[in-house]
């Protein structure tokens, strides 16, 4: 059974969905996943979606679960890379996905993830001072 | 009803088509709908004798009055480019059915001269105008149908012309909306930006409605539709040029703009965008005293 690699960047994980997703593959994907973001302690994760053609209703709501499940173990998620036709389905079938952070291409979306996590440390030191 | 036959006429107007055909291009000649500035008198000829031969030779082939058939397929063709025609160059819906109908007269003259009997005429001019009636309508349809294709056209040109996409900065982006929103121009308009936003990368997009004249619920979700789908793309959206009179309704309608950054002028929603992006823009005093 083929499975989408995820790649690990420093405190990141790097997710490139470069095939057609069906149901079954996205939720392997969110269970490897989640066990990735525990095993490496990972910050922040960056799932670029510049080859996905193609969404319907379920990747939609996948990607909103993804994100809100790693906040949940403390990593940000931001989706990069999103196609005009892709965007407009989603907001056609009402996901605006809002609690998804998003960003035009990887770099953009790296960036982002660097400063909302040292934003947070920031917090944390905060606390912790 | 026994089926119309026009076997006579079918006869009759084979052996006398150059002098209906005369007849009737005078006819058109001398006529009041005759349109001189429009169409000339030689292509007023070939366009009669066109149908006129056409319409003979399909008489003769044909069983019945339904010019729906194989049989009548080139005289529709005929009318079909004759009316088309006419309707770009500006003729009105009667003065091109007129074409078809003037030919009665002629048409009528040589039945009466060839038929004596009262009944068999009755009934073979009953057929002709049934006829050329139905043809008549055809020029009408095709007429219609020509005006309709133009306008169509010029509707998509407007959709074209009023959706431009401007690159203000770098990474900042405006489209000035001029004129109603209906779905179909929100479509374009979504489209054209997001592909925009895709080009430049940029991470801005000003959307400013100084020129659209009223805001209703659909327009306000159309345009929430257009932000949700810009910020799933990763490219922030700053609404600009709500009038007063627009927020009032904006708030009257009860529509929920969300978390969606408006502004109420373009220079305010530019001077934002500088913000974010960090571009800083100061006036140089030196320069000033200059000019």
């Amino acid at each position: 059974m083929d499975r989408i690699p995820i790649l690990k960047m420093g405190e990141f994980l790097l997710v490139t969905i470069q095939v057609d997703m069906h149901d079954r593959l996205a939720m392997t994907l969110q269970d490897d996943l989640m066990e990735a973001i525990r095993a490496r302690a990972a910050r922040g994760v960056l799932i670029d979606i510049s080859a996905l053609e193609i969404v319907d209703s379920f990747i939609g709501r996948m990607l909103g679960n993804i994100a809100a499940m790693s906040r949940v173990l403390d990593a940000e998620t931001v989706v990069t890379g999103m196609r005009p036709a892709v965007a407009i389905t989603l907001v056609e079938l009402g996901m605006s996905l809002p609690g998804v952070r998003t960003a035009l291409d990887v770099e953009k979306g790296m960036e982002l993830i660097r400063t909302s996590t040292r934003l947070l440390e920031g917090d944390d030191r905060r606390a912790q001072g | 009803m026994p089926a119309i036959t026009l076997t006579r006429l079918a006869e009759i107007l084979a052996r006398h088509q150059d002098d209906v055909l005369r007849d009737w291009t005078t006819q058109q000649l001398k006529s009041a709908t005759r349109r001189s500035d429009l169409l000339n008198e030689s292509d007023l000829r070939e366009n009669s004798r066109q149908f006129l031969a056409a319409f003979t030779a399909a008489l003769q082939r044909a069983k019945g009055d339904d010019i729906t058939g194989s049989d009548w397929a080139d005289v529709r063709e005929i009318l079909t480019s004759i009316s088309g025609s006419r309707a770009t160059r500006g003729f009105t819906p009667s003065e091109t059915a007129m074409f078809v109908f003037s030919l009665k007269e002629p048409v009528f003259d040589r039945l009466r001269h060839e038929i004596k009997d009262v009944q068999p005429l009755a009934e073979e001019i009953w057929g002709t105008t049934t006829i050329l009636d139905k043809l008549g309508l055809l020029t009408t349809e095709v007429y219609q149908r020509a005006r309709e294709s133009v306008i169509k056209r010029q509707q998509e040109d407007l959709i074209e012309l009023s959706t431009p996409v401007v690159k203000l900065w770098d990474g900042i982006l405006a489209v000035p909306l001029i004129g109603t929103l209906d779905s179909a121009r929100t479509q374009v308009v979504m489209e054209n930006l997001l592909q925009q936003i895709v080009d430049t990368g940029s991470g801005l997009a000003i959307i400013d409605i100084t020129g659209v004249p009223t805001v209703d619920t659909l327009v306000a979700q159309h345009l929430l539709k257009t932000v949700a789908a810009a910020r799933l793309m990763g490219a922030d959206c700053i609404i600009s040029g709500v009038r007063p009179q627009i927020a009032q309704t904006i708030v009257h309608l009860g529509v929920n703009l969300g978390d969606v950054i408006t502004k109420p002028t373009l220079a305010l929603a530019l001077a934002l965008a500088f913000k974010r992006t960090g571009v800083v823009v100061s006036r140089n005093a030196a320069l000033t005293a200059q000019v």
